[in-house]
């Protein structure tokens, strides 16, 4: 005897199952009402938490306020708030910081992470537990990898400086990787690379486990070299999966804080002062609120900006 | 069944006295400080409160970089973390102003606690707002400066004293002005003692919080740095940037790049205890609040440490540290927190602060008689309290404190410019924040 499959829509089906006291309660609400009973909940919670704050820091920026100043008068200043932020030299120099840190990171994870993401998807012996191990800086906390490296980059006693050192035979205590104008700001960008480069990886290895087999079987009956099969296939499939990485690592650094926080604490001078770090510190240490509520909103419509078109390039590259 | 229900009654009758006294007794004040070396000497001091009472002591210590932070987010928020802060001097303007910390003038009245017998550098510091005044808002509670100590057994040795007295033309002593104290520093920097290589002199490069600023206002002050005009407040034009100040200012540049251990770009004091503790440097500058338990230490303490006051140049001049202890004005505990500040304000609980490693502010332990034989270190903290200054104590000086970190940190860690752009900058930054003050 064969089942008869059931042919219901699964509504229908959903609806068959619906005790019957309940069935007669909802009855006379509409599918939108019950749609919105169901989503209402979510929107009120994400109005509550996000949309409100956002709105409130948009006020808050074209006022004086002082979130430590509980009993001034808060005045409404205009737009002095984000022509301050605009015209202030030291915001452009720590925006300056921000695009050294976010365009070097993402260059030295894709190409890190790329090849990596290469060679791992190959088969061979230990594979998994390579991949394990390779994995394992992404899944540190920001904060503790930020103390680590500290520790690491000590000049005196800290081993980076002595395996630099044996390779190049210049003396260990020479030169100081967190505390020297010149090489901070590479510092961030190593000790971000080192620990974001396997999450790159992660996306591009599904990029490439994506690509079906056949193709890079017709191209081994065309006789394609391996140079010519990884432009002509390898990459423009995985290209979509690396523009993905690209935008997620580029959202992350550019609000980067808390491991450039505890390397570097923004040092030394101003050199690696990033513009979260900036923003942290108008807004919580000097409590500048409504100075800082503006530079916030400045940073957040260039990240949203910056993304929106992004994503159209995104979009626009999956639907070649 | 009678006879259980009338034991029961009796039995509540009788015990109920005895719960309403546990409960006073588990009345329990939180007192918040910074976690340092004091503030153990602090906990061991309160027991006594606690037996005398019936009150107990219970203490939150936060981490120097983090103790403002993490104090002003909590006051601002109306916190009731705290019945009692010992917050630092800085902070007595905005607490004063915002309401933060209980006003304190009507209970000494009527307690006859009376700020005359606290050295008058301390109450001016840390209890008035506005300065001057008679508002009292904190009791002096931890009297603190900037000073140094250094090895007293290398300065000692013959062979180095012959080659200073050869090189310089006079002994090895500790220093007496800034150029000393660099020759000094120098002297000792990259030098081989016991096969090991030690540096002239730690001190502050701290960024985050308050570090630099710290260390450098202690060479600032020597070199006659004002922060305003004495005629006309605000008016920093001039003096923040005099050509004395920029002179200064370079002195603490030429010690940083002369004569500080490798990669000493980031230093507060415990990376300073670090330094002095493993025998790396010389001379390390630091609060005399860590002076007692370095005069204690296995390695470097005793016969072989040496203590000075900040050395002067054009004037004397020490950076101000320490605290006055305040009742935080949103604690339901109020009265139990001036039962403990009129217990910590007698003498004899000064005295008994002092011996455990407290510094105390009252004159009745400072100028009993032979007080400056009591530590090695007494009779400098005395030399140094009469020549402190302080930072800005305005309700904006966390902005204040922070443009300094960041302009006086740029030029001697960083490079940035010269001494005399980062004083220009340092004024227009405080000018525009007393613009936005309403003070200017």
């Amino acid at each position: 005897m064969t089942d008869i499959p059931d042919r219901r829509t699964v509504a229908e089906r959903v609806a068959a199952a619906t005790p019957d006291g309940l069935a007669r309660k909802v009855s006379g609400f509409s599918d939108r009402t019950i749609a919105w009973l169901f989503i209402g909940p979510t929107i009120a919670l994400l109005l509550a938490i996000n949309i409100f704050p956002l709105i409130w820091a948009v006020y808050l920026s074209f006022t004086n306020y002082a979130a430590n100043k509980l009993n001034a008068t808060v005045a409404w200043v205009g737009v002095r708030n984000y022509s301050r932020v605009l015209s202030d030299p030291d915001i452009w120099e720590r925006m300056q910081a921000t695009a050294h840190f976010v365009v070097w990171t993402i260059v030295l994870e894709v190409l890190l992470g790329f090849g990596l993401a290469l060679l791992i998807n190959r088969q061979f012996r230990g594979h998994s537990f390579w991949t394990t191990v390779v994995l394992l800086p992404m899944m540190l906390s920001p904060a503790v990898v930020g103390t680590f490296w500290k520790l690491l980059f000590q000049t005196q006693i800290g081993p980076f400086n002595y395996v630099v050192s044996f390779f190049t035979g210049i003396p260990p205590s020479s030169f100081d990787m967190v505390g020297s104008v010149a090489l901070a700001p590479w510092s961030i960008v190593i000790v971000d690379a080192w620990m974001w480069t396997p999450y790159v990886m992660l996306i591009c290895l599904a990029g490439l486990r994506s690509v079906p087999d056949y193709i890079y079987e017709a191209a081994e009956v065309d006789r394609a070299s391996s140079w010519r099969t990884f432009w002509s296939i390898t990459l423009p499939m995985v290209l979509p999966f690396l523009m993905l990485a690209v935008l997620f690592r580029a959202i992350e650094n550019f609000k980067m804080f808390d491991m450039v926080a505890l390397l570097t604490s923004g040092g030394p001078g101003s050199t690696t002062e990033l513009a979260s770090i900036t923003l942290k510190r108008e807004a919580f240490e000097k409590w500048r609120t409504g100075y800082s509520s503006a530079f916030a909103i400045i940073l957040f419509v260039t990240i949203f900006g910056a993304a929106n078109i992004y994503v159209k390039a995104l979009n626009a590259v999956k639907n070649r | 069944m009678r006879k259980l229900l009338l034991s029961t009654a009796a039995a509540v009758v009788v015990g109920a006295p005895l719960v309403g006294a546990t409960g006073a007794q588990a009345e329990t004040l939180t007192l918040c400080w910074a976690a340092w070396d004091p503030a153990n000497a602090l906990v061991e001091l309160s027991k006594d409160f606690t037996a005398q009472s019936g009150i107990d002591m219970k203490f939150e210590f936060i981490p120097w970089p983090n103790y403002t932070d993490r104090m002003q987010n909590e006051l601002n928020s109306k916190g009731k973390l705290c019945d009692l802060v010992i917050g630092d001097s800085q902070w007595i303007g905005g607490a004063a102003e915002n309401g933060h910390y209980v006003k304190l003038n009507d209970f000494f009245a009527k307690e006859g606690i009376s700020m005359d017998s606290f050295l008058p550098a301390t109450v001016y510091a840390y209890s008035t707002w506005p300065k001057g005044s008679d508002n009292y808002w904190a009791l002096p509670a931890m009297g603190d400066a900037l000073g140094w100590t250094y090895r007293k057994d290398w300065f000692a040795r013959p062979e180095l004293q012959a080659e200073f007295k050869g090189k310089y033309g006079r002994d090895l002593a500790p220093p007496k002005t800034w150029d000393e104290l660099k020759q000094v520093a120098e002297f000792f920097q990259k030098r081989e003692i016991d096969g090991k290589t030690v540096y002239g002199a730690a001190i502050f490069t701290e960024r985050g919080s308050e570090g630099i600023t710290m260390g450098v206002t202690n060479a600032l002050y020597p070199y006659d740095f004002k922060y305003e005009n004495p005629e006309k407040p605000y008016d920093m034009q001039g003096y923040v940037n005099s050509p004395d100040a920029v002179k200064g200012l370079e002195a603490y540049k030429a010690m940083y790049d002369c004569c500080t251990p490798p990669g000493y770009t980031n230093a507060y004091m415990q990376e300073n205890l670090d330094a002095f503790t493993s025998g790396q440097v010389a001379m390390m500058m630091n609060w005399f609040a860590f002076f007692p338990g370095l005069y204690k230490n296995e390695n470097v303490g005793g016969d072989k440490i040496g203590f000075f006051v900040n050395p002067e140049e054009i004037v004397k001049g020490s950076t101000l540290g320490g605290q006055g202890i305040s009742v935080v004005a949103y604690s339901d505990k109020q009265d139990a927190a001036l039962q403990y500040i009129k217990w910590f304000a007698q003498g004899d609980v000064q005295a008994k602060w002092w011996s455990l490693g407290g510094y105390s502010c009252a004159k009745s332990v400072l100028e009993a008689p032979g007080f400056a034989d009591t530590a090695p270190f007494a009779a400098d903290f005395l030399v140094a309290m009469g020549q402190v200054k302080d930072f800005w104590q305005e309700p904006a000086y966390a902005q204040l404190l922070l443009a300094m970190q960041e302009r006086v940190h740029d030029y001697v860690v960083a490079n940035k410019g010269t001494a005399k752009e980062a004083l220009d900058l340092l004024v227009g930054d405080w000018t525009e924040i007393f613009e936005d003050e309403g003070k200017l």
